[in-house]
């Protein structure tokens, strides 16, 4: 499954991937955005930075068995750090289709066309 | 794809000549007609993962290749550590030593029907399965090492199934050389909670019967009738397994350069065998594949404990455990010479064929059982290695059917509760807690596992025993 979050800075484009990302698993609209995390990753490119913020994500929901909905994200030189809110899973209620295994280099893009960037990977299930 | 790229050198052999930076050839194994229904993305990887450093003989494609994560998935490439040959952690995949068991149950269909409901209720309670399960052990820090070092032999001694089990399991359930220090923290966290669980996706554990046998000497042998009933559990390493790959994947696409390798794509990340990272990973990987085979055998025995609740007098023994994501260090013979290679199978399962060393008696003289999983409303195939195996792709064959459309495609195609629905109306039972994932893994969106099989039969990687068909299906 690919993820692609596209959006008018950078930043704003990794959050929208990692919405995407959600959205492999369920449907985003039914998670409450109850509780807050953070996330931080630091990696010598913007393409690095993407896979390590979205395993980072993988990690947090897998551990913690929660999903999330919604996300921020600041990137400053080379360095991000995110918040994530989201609720504890419910398995009647968001009806998890799958587990994302890890975020993959396979279509890893990151880059700016036309006004808008583009952050995007395949992940695995 | 476009089969003019290829030299045909059987009905079910098809060669790319070494051009460029390729060290030797790419052979892919299917029919014309699988060929031609390939994504060519397996064209381009498998010609990659020709110019990785030390690959030995050819890079190799089984008959249900598809586009995977640098390595096709279906792909089996050896290196050699003396030639400068490489370990990768996409060549082994994200979920190491996901694979599949086999029990039989000694039942027959007829046993079976008048209970099937309850039979499934009963393994959907009983075996943890979909996003956020969890299993009922949680290990601290000297058991989760215990567990990584011992694989199914530590969950044998710790009361999950039994000794005689251990012979039926690739590596006698015990993985050597695995180093528990080298799973990050990261990784065992994530496994905190998870032994003993089914995952989701394309995991699940199925009540099959045998609905035809094609060599009746071998299921003869393996224990398998028309009309058997067996039980088949696919799954991996879990969440353990998922962050070696991620973690070792990263270290590998930074250390590449410093190792003068240059990477075709970044997804086939890797290192020299004989350097710190290479060996960490192998360290790592076996770890994983013990907390695979440790996890099937915990699954095994929540599954017998079901069985004998309506079947008090039911003795589930395993037929094999195969792993089909591995990287293991082997010895082939390669022009007359004994080499020892380190054979990645990633999405392909190891077929040893009779007499094999490395085989138990009873598997000495007709080939290790290859386990074939399908899917829930098809079916599924036991094949046997053959003499013949080796000579092919370093005793290779295919995993499973693959998947013919997206899972976003599946869903615009079906829904869950049909899928469900017209399943029971064929005698199917499925258990899953999310319907959303029944209609992403509905049958349709899989290749024909029917001509996967027919295909490595043919080609001489396998050879078929008998052919399976599910009554329950416990999905995640």
């Amino acid at each position: 499954m690919g993820v692609r979050g596209i959006a008018s800075t950078k930043a704003e484009a990794f959050a929208q991937a990692a919405l995407a990302l959600t959205a492999v698993i369920t449907q985003p609209n039914t998670i409450e955005p109850l509780e807050q995390i953070t996330i931080t990753a630091e990696a010598p490119d913007d393409e690095l930075l993407l896979v390590d913020f979205l395993n980072a994500l993988i990690f947090e929901m897998a551990t913690r068995k929660m999903l999330f909905s919604r996300f921020e994200v600041n990137i400053a030189d080379g360095r991000l750090t995110a918040r994530a809110w989201g609720e504890h899973t419910d398995v009647a209620r968001h009806q998890p289709a799958v587990e994302v295994k890890g975020a993959t280099y396979t279509q890893l893009h990151v880059g700016k066309r036309d006004g808008l960037w583009t952050a995007q990977c395949v992940v695995d299930v | 794809m476009d089969i003019s790229q290829f030299t045909q050198c059987s009905p079910t052999a098809w060669r790319i000549e070494p051009t460029s930076r390729m060290h030797v050839p790419a052979i892919i194994f299917a029919t014309e007609s699988l060929i031609r229904d390939m994504d060519h993305k397996v064209y381009e990887q498998i010609t990659n993962l020709a110019m990785l450093p030390g690959i030995v003989q050819a890079a190799y494609a089984m008959p249900d290749a598809h586009w995977g994560y640098g390595f096709p998935i279906g792909g089996v490439a050896a290196f050699d550590p003396d030639a400068g040959g490489v370990v990768s952690a996409g060549g082994v995949g994200f979920d190491i030593s996901c694979g599949v068991r086999n029990l039989l149950t000694g039942l027959t269909r007829e046993d079976i029907y008048p209970v099937q409901k309850q039979l499934a209720d009963l393994l959907y309670y009983k075996i943890p399965a979909g996003v956020g399960s969890t299993g009922p052990l949680r290990l601290n820090g000297d058991e989760m090492n215990a567990m990584l070092r011992g694989g199914a032999r530590w969950a044998v001694e710790r009361g999950y199934g039994r000794a005689a089990d251990l012979e039926r399991i690739e590596e006698y359930g015990c993985m050597a050389g695995a180093e528990p220090h080298e799973v990050s923290e990261h990784a065992k966290k994530r496994q905190h909670d998870e032994m003993g669980t089914l995952g989701s996706g394309n995991h699940y554990l199925e009540v099959q019967q045998v609905t035809r046998v094609y060599a009746p000497d071998i299921a003869q042998s393996f224990g398998l009738k028309e009309g058997d009933v067996v039980v088949s559990i696919h799954c991996g390493s879990r969440g353990l397994g998922h962050q070696i790959g991620t973690e070792f994947m990263r270290s590998m696409a930074l250390a590449a350069g410093q190792y003068g390798i240059e990477l075709p794509d970044r997804e086939l990340a890797c290192a020299p065998i004989n350097s710190p990272v290479g060996q960490r990973y192998l360290g790592a990987m076996r770890a994983a594949i013990n907390c695979a085979l440790a996890n099937r055998q915990i699954l095994t025995h929540r599954v017998r404990e079901a069985f004998s609740d309506l079947f008090p007098s039911a003795d589930l023994k395993l037929l094999y455990d195969v792993s089909h994501n591995t990287c293991k260090l082997e010895t082939h013979e390669i022009d007359g010479r004994q080499r020892h290679l380190f054979v990645h199978r990633k999405g392909a399962t190891r077929a040893f064929g009779p007499g094999h060393t490395e085989l138990p008696d009873s598997f000495k003289a007709t080939g290790q059982p290859v386990l074939i999983g399908g899917t829930m409303g098809t079916a599924s195939y036991i094949l046997a290695g053959t003499q013949t195996s080796e000579t092919r792709a370093f005793s290779s064959a295919c995993h499973g059917a693959g998947r013919a459309m997206s899972r976003h495609q599946a869903t615009r195609q079906w829904h869950g509760r049909e899928v469900i629905d017209e399943l029971a109306a064929r005698g199917i039972l499925i258990r899953s807690p999310s319907s959303r994932g029944v209609a992403e893994e509905a049958p349709g969106t899989y290749k024909d596992v029917t001509a996967v099989v027919d295909a490595a039969d043919a080609a001489g990687l396998a050879r078929t025993v008998a052919r399976l068909e599910p009554m329950i299906v416990v999905k995640g």
